[in-house]
Order: C-alpha cells, then structure tokens, then sequence
C-alpha cells in the first residue's frame, strides 16, 4: 500500500523543502521505499538541500515530456538504500506540466513505493494545484507567525474544497524561550487557531542550518529536531509517539501531548 | 480604559493570536471590503425609513461569537449604528 504525502504551506520560507527531506529520508530509514519530487519547476530546491545536486541529468518535465522514463530521472541516494529524489526542472515554468500529468506520474509511482512526498512550491496557483493533484494526504507547514498561519488557514480551505482526505499540521520554527515570555504563540494556540491534527512541531535550531549547509538531513540524529523530524515520520506510520518535550521540565507539553492522542 | 491600555497588559502572544483570530474568521468568511460596503449601504437604507442614523458613525464587521448550539465559536455580523434622532411621525 503506497502512500502520496504533499508537504504544502501557502507562505514560502517556512520550511517545505527542510520538511520534505527530513521526512522523505527518516521514513526511508526506517526501511520504506521513498521517493522525494521536487514540484517547484523554476526554484529547484530539495536537491541541494538533500545533497544531490551534482547528480541530476534529468528531470521532472523530462519525464512528464516523455524525453526519458522515471526511472532515468530519479537519483539514487547513496547513503539510503531505499531512498530516491525526482529533481525539479530549472529553467522551465509551473505551466509546464498539468495537474492530469502529475497524477499519471504519481499513479505510476505508486506500483514500486510504499511513500511518494510531494515538496510542493509556496502560493497558491498553478504549481500547488499540480502538487496537490495525486495526493493523498497532506502535512501543512507553518511557523507561529500571523502571516504563515494565514497563509497556512487558507491552504487548509483549499485543500479541504479540494477533499484532501487527511489534513496535519506541523509547527516550525517553535522558539520555547520565547513562547514561555509570552513573545511567540504557543503549538497550542496556534492549533487553536487552525483547528486540524498536530502530526509534529520541530523548535528552531542551529543544527538545521548546519545540516541544510551539509546537504545531510538531520532526521533520526540525536538533537532536538532530529527527534522531533523522526517523530512526525513515526506518526505519518501511523505509530502513536508521545509529543516531544521541546522545552523540558515543562507542564506545558503535557497538555499539547494529550491534545494529541484526543484526535 | 481605552483599548490601548487593554492590549499593553497582553504579551505579543496573545496580541498575535487575538489578531489572527478575528483576521481568520472574516478571511474564512470570505466577504470583500466591497462586499460590506454594499451591505453597510442596505443597512443605512433600511434603518434611515424609520430613524434617522449616524451614517459617519455606522459600523460593521465580521467577528466570533458563542453559537447557542454545540459547534463552538460561528461568524456574526455585527453593526453598531449610532441613532440620531427616532422618526416619531413616519
């Protein structure tokens, strides 16, 4: 049974392509076939931050085009076994390529792996409708701010006129220092605010920067967003994990973990 | 106190989530600024047949209230109209 997951958010710059590597590879770790497509054509992202950029020769219009089969265009992560990247196209446009044409691809996907993520471009046009097109599911990105929540309440009308069959949520960018002196809205606010599922929230860290600068994604290492990332792949399993202690010693979270296991 | 003084006390927090929330529910309700200007035009027509209003003054907006039955917080249009003077002879 394969599943098509699109990482989606309405505001750029909150964390999609991060998002998307860190859950494509986690859940190759725990020995799924994953395939991760880049559908930003024109702002081609996931490869660099995946650390593959030196390896494309083809990409996702090629395929769609029908200059070369999938399997040509796909990369082979090295240090996953199970683990492959669609790459983007750079020098083209979103109009390159339909809604019909990327739910042709995904279906084709769908015969050899068990995830297929979607790292879908900011906005709300052409290239969110191709993304969001072959999904199945969706995990919705924000950070605690007013604009990407905004952003982020609209994304979820769209997806529900659009019978996304399952909606979560995944907080970014939580800052604990800040939420405890009452600066940044709290995961529970900002789940009270968009009223869907939280599937995970990951704190801002430096070790994302230094991953990102790497071309390593973090997910399953030992810092805090490592965990928090290898979590959230955990709950997209369908396994029940209690939430992250993001701050420790903190009542808090306790009442976010039950807020959890309610939905 | 005015309503300076109330959002001093909040942290930026709550600010942010008060904002956000009243924000959401007029986003989500999806009226267009000319959309309530129309509406608010009906509304001074009707009311000016029997009292005569402050149309200056006249006030509409889309916010959250309590729903009386079970799904929580619905959307309300709600007017404030300052009455200038009640027709008496109308």
């Amino acid at each position: 049974m394969s599943e098509v997951i699109v990482v989606t958010s309405g505001k750029g710059g909150v964390g999609k392509t991060t998002t998307s590597a860190n859950v494509g590879t986690g859940l190759a770790k725990l020995n799924k076939k994953v395939v991760l497509i880049d559908t930003d054509i024109g702002l081609r992202n996931l490869d660099v931050v995946m650390g593959l950029e030196n390896r494309i020769v083809y990409n996702l219009v090629d395929v769609v085009e029908g200059n070369c089969r999938a399997k040509q265009a796909m990369i082979k992560d090295k240090r996953y076994p199970n683990l492959y990247l669609l790459p983007s196209a750079q020098t083209r446009d979103k109009t390159s390529v339909s809604p019909e044409q990327m739910v042709a691809l995904v279906n084709e996907l769908r015969e050899e792996f068990d995830y297929i993520i979607l790292d879908c471009p900011a906005g709300i046009e052409q290239g969110f409708k191709n993304a969001i097109a072959g999904a199945d599911r969706a995990l919705v990105v924000t950070t605690p701010e007013v604009s990407a929540i905004r952003d982020a309440d609209r994304i979820i009308g769209l997806l529900e006129a659009n019978s996304m069959k399952k909606v979560d949520l995944i907080v970014n960018r939580i800052r604990m220092d800040m939420v405890k002196k009452g600066d940044m809205m709290s995961i529970e606010d900002v789940v009270d605010i968009l009223a869907i599922n939280l599937i995970g929230a990951v704190p801002d860290d430096e070790n994302i920067v230094i991953a990102t600068n790497q071309g390593e994604p973090l997910v399953g290492n030992d810092t805090l967003p490592g965990q928090a990332y290898m979590n959230i792949c955990k709950r997209i399993m369908g396994e029940d994990v209690p939430m992250l202690d993001l701050a420790k010693n903190n009542g808090f979270f306790a009442k976010i973990a039950g807020l959890f296991k309610k939905n | 106190m005015s309503l300076f003084d109330i959002f001093k006390k909040k942290s930026s927090g709550d600010v942010a989530k008060d904002r956000l929330k009243l924000l959401l529910v007029s986003d989500r309700a999806n009226c267009s600024p000319e959309i309530m200007e129309l509406i608010k035009n009906d509304i001074i027509n009707v009311i000016a047949k029997y009292m005569e209003i402050d149309c200056e003054g006249l006030d509409i907006q889309i916010t959250q209230t309590e729903s009386e039955g079970e799904n929580g917080n619905v959307p309300a249009l709600v007017a404030n109209i300052p009455i200038k003077e009640v027709k008496h002879n109308s």
